[in-house]
């Protein structure tokens, strides 16, 4: 857009009242959903962006890696000693491996993973879309013939999409050997008396609960990082406004989408 | 984000009009950036062949002309024809079939960061034309590159290229498609005066070369006299005068005027002529 007349727009946008701003909100809300409708619908239409579903596949997931791991590794020492210590007060030090499990699996894991790795993921999109907003290359694409959601939004939110379930599955499996470890060191808990006892203790459903919540809050931060990189306006100072804005967006829409998913996997 | 719009009842098939004849026409244009007014009602016509220079000042909104004949910018009101057929509320898909016809060189380039210059040249290519084969491809590009004068560069990234280079490669990228009408948006903004001239003979041979009509915009008046046939001034949410470079050196329109002594005064600052 026209960056003098976008930044004056913008700049009287910051002046505006409360009430104002809350429509102004309200209306980015309503822009957010018509991109997902929009998405949803070229996603399932051929034609369909291979190579850019596996390059942001590899860029978003496996450089992601070691931070999840990092992460989950920190989360299984530190709750497997919280656990171990609180239940040595009532004798039963040995179920440990049976909370940790069902913490980490319906808990830990898919949030700890999302508010890390979707900070890291969504305002890096963010930013990298933001910047082509300002220096009009996502105009030049439209310019071009091409289809900037199918260009640019729909491969990005497919790869948030595959990856985020995939690391929060490893993210499972190395806190709870993390965790293993550090009761074996700590409380002399033999790991196969953790193991056994964390594989009695989950079901399928603990397991798929983690899961689906991998998979949901990938579509939030693939869908809100590339919405707030595609609606910058002021320049670059609004490309760090927008990689801000999206880190605090997706955080708190994860704790309170985690909230609903867990309310509706408790009833199934 | 593109709104959402109706389809306009016709499909867009472009019939390539003979020199003089009328080809786009701005009507009644009414536009507006919040509280901001840009265009209160802007028309101005641009005939086959021929360059038409619009002038003004800084955010005036010379570059949201260009951006509402291609929809990547919508007015609020006002009709924008394009060889007859009124393109003002054509889909997101129909302005695709405009956009193979019109072609845009950026303020900026506007190239793709993550594309060598080939990739960059090439694609409009694979949108428009995703039956060509990748060697029939390889040679549209090298001809393109070869038109303005940077032969050899596919394999370079855009961060490899000076300022002159990048438009020129945005040019080459815009031409890619053989479009009947090349949008310039401010070309020769941030060159050095030996670049200014390059992509002004640029301009002029693009419109010999490709025979395609051109609509410069721009604040610099060098490049605008050298390149215009027509010259359009927008000025105060309208266009304030339209005339060939010798009417517009006579006009008596305040702000054409101040445009013109402005840069006299720059020039004599400098001690030139």
């Amino acid at each position: 857009m026209n960056s003098e007349v976008e930044a004056g727009a913008s700049s009287l946008a910051s002046r505006l009242p409360l009430g104002m701003r809350a429509r102004a909100s309200l209306e980015s809300l309503g822009e957010l959903t018509r991109m997902t409708g929009q998405v949803f619908s070229r996603a399932v239409r051929p034609p369909y962006g291979w190579s850019a579903l596996i390059y942001h596949t590899e860029s978003l997931g496996v450089r992601s890696l070691p931070i999840a791991l990092l992460t989950a590794t920190f989360a299984g020492l530190v709750i497997s000693l919280q656990f171990g210590y609180f239940l040595a007060r009532f004798g039963v030090q040995y179920t440990v491996g049976r909370v940790v499990v069902l913490t980490l699996f319906r808990e830990l894991a898919p949030v700890l993973t999302a508010l890390t790795v979707g900070a890291r993921i969504g305002s890096g999109m963010a930013a990298e879309l933001g910047a082509m907003s300002v220096t009009e290359q996502v105009d030049a694409i439209r310019a071009l013939g091409a289809d900037p959601l199918r260009k640019l939004v729909v491969p990005r939110v497919q790869a948030c999409l595959l990856v985020m379930p995939v690391l929060t599955v490893f993210a499972d499996v190395v806190g709870l050997c993390a965790g293993a470890l550090v009761v074996r060191l700590q409380y002399g808990i033999t790991l196969e008396l953790f193991f056994q006892g964390a594989l009695d203790a989950v079901l399928m459903n603990d397991f798929i609960s983690g899961v689906v919540k991998g998979a949901v809050f990938g579509l939030i931060i693939g869908l809100v990082g590339c919405f707030k990189g595609l609606t910058v306006q002021g320049g670059t100072e609004g490309v760090g406004g927008a990689t801000t804005q999206t880190v605090a967006i997706t955080s708190v829409t994860v704790c309170l989408a985690d909230f609903f998913i867990t309310k509706l996997t408790l009833f199934f | 984000m593109p709104p959402a719009r109706r389809y306009a009842p016709s499909s867009f098939e472009f019939r390539r009009p003979t020199p003089g004849e009328q080809l786009i026409r701005f009507e009644n244009l009414v536009k507006a950036f919040g509280a901001k007014h840009i265009y209160d009602d802007v028309n101005l016509d641009v005939r086959a062949g021929e360059t038409m220079v619009v002038m003004g000042g800084s955010g005036v909104g010379k570059s949201v002309l260009l951006k509402c004949l291609i929809g990547l910018m919508r007015p609020d009101s006002g009709r924008i024809l394009f060889e007859g057929h009124d393109v003002t509320n054509f889909s997101e898909e129909q302005f695709i079939q405009v956009r193979r016809h019109v072609a845009m060189v950026f303020q900026g380039a506007a190239l793709f960061d993550s594309l060598s210059v080939g990739e960059n040249v090439a694609y409009p290519l694979r949108e428009h034309f995703p039956e060509l084969s990748r060697e029939e491809l390889r040679r549209r590009v090298a001809e393109k590159l070869e038109l303005v004068d940077l032969p050899g560069i596919e394999a370079m990234m855009p961060a490899d290229l000076s300022g002159g280079m990048k438009k020129r490669v945005g040019l080459a990228r815009a031409i890619a498609t053989d479009p009947e009408v090349i949008l310039w948006d401010e070309p020769t903004t941030g060159l050095d005066p030996v670049t200014t001239q390059t992509i002004n003979e640029m301009i002029n041979s693009m419109k010999v070369r490709l025979g395609c009509t051109s609509i410069v915009v721009t604040h610099d008046m060098v490049s605008a006299f050298t390149v215009g046939d027509r010259m359009a001034m927008l000025a105060n949410r309208h266009i304030v005068a339209v005339g060939t470079p010798e009417e517009m050196r006579r006009s008596t329109v305040p702000e054409v005027r101040a445009f013109l002594d402005a840069r006299r005064l720059e020039l004599g600052a400098r001690g030139m002529p």
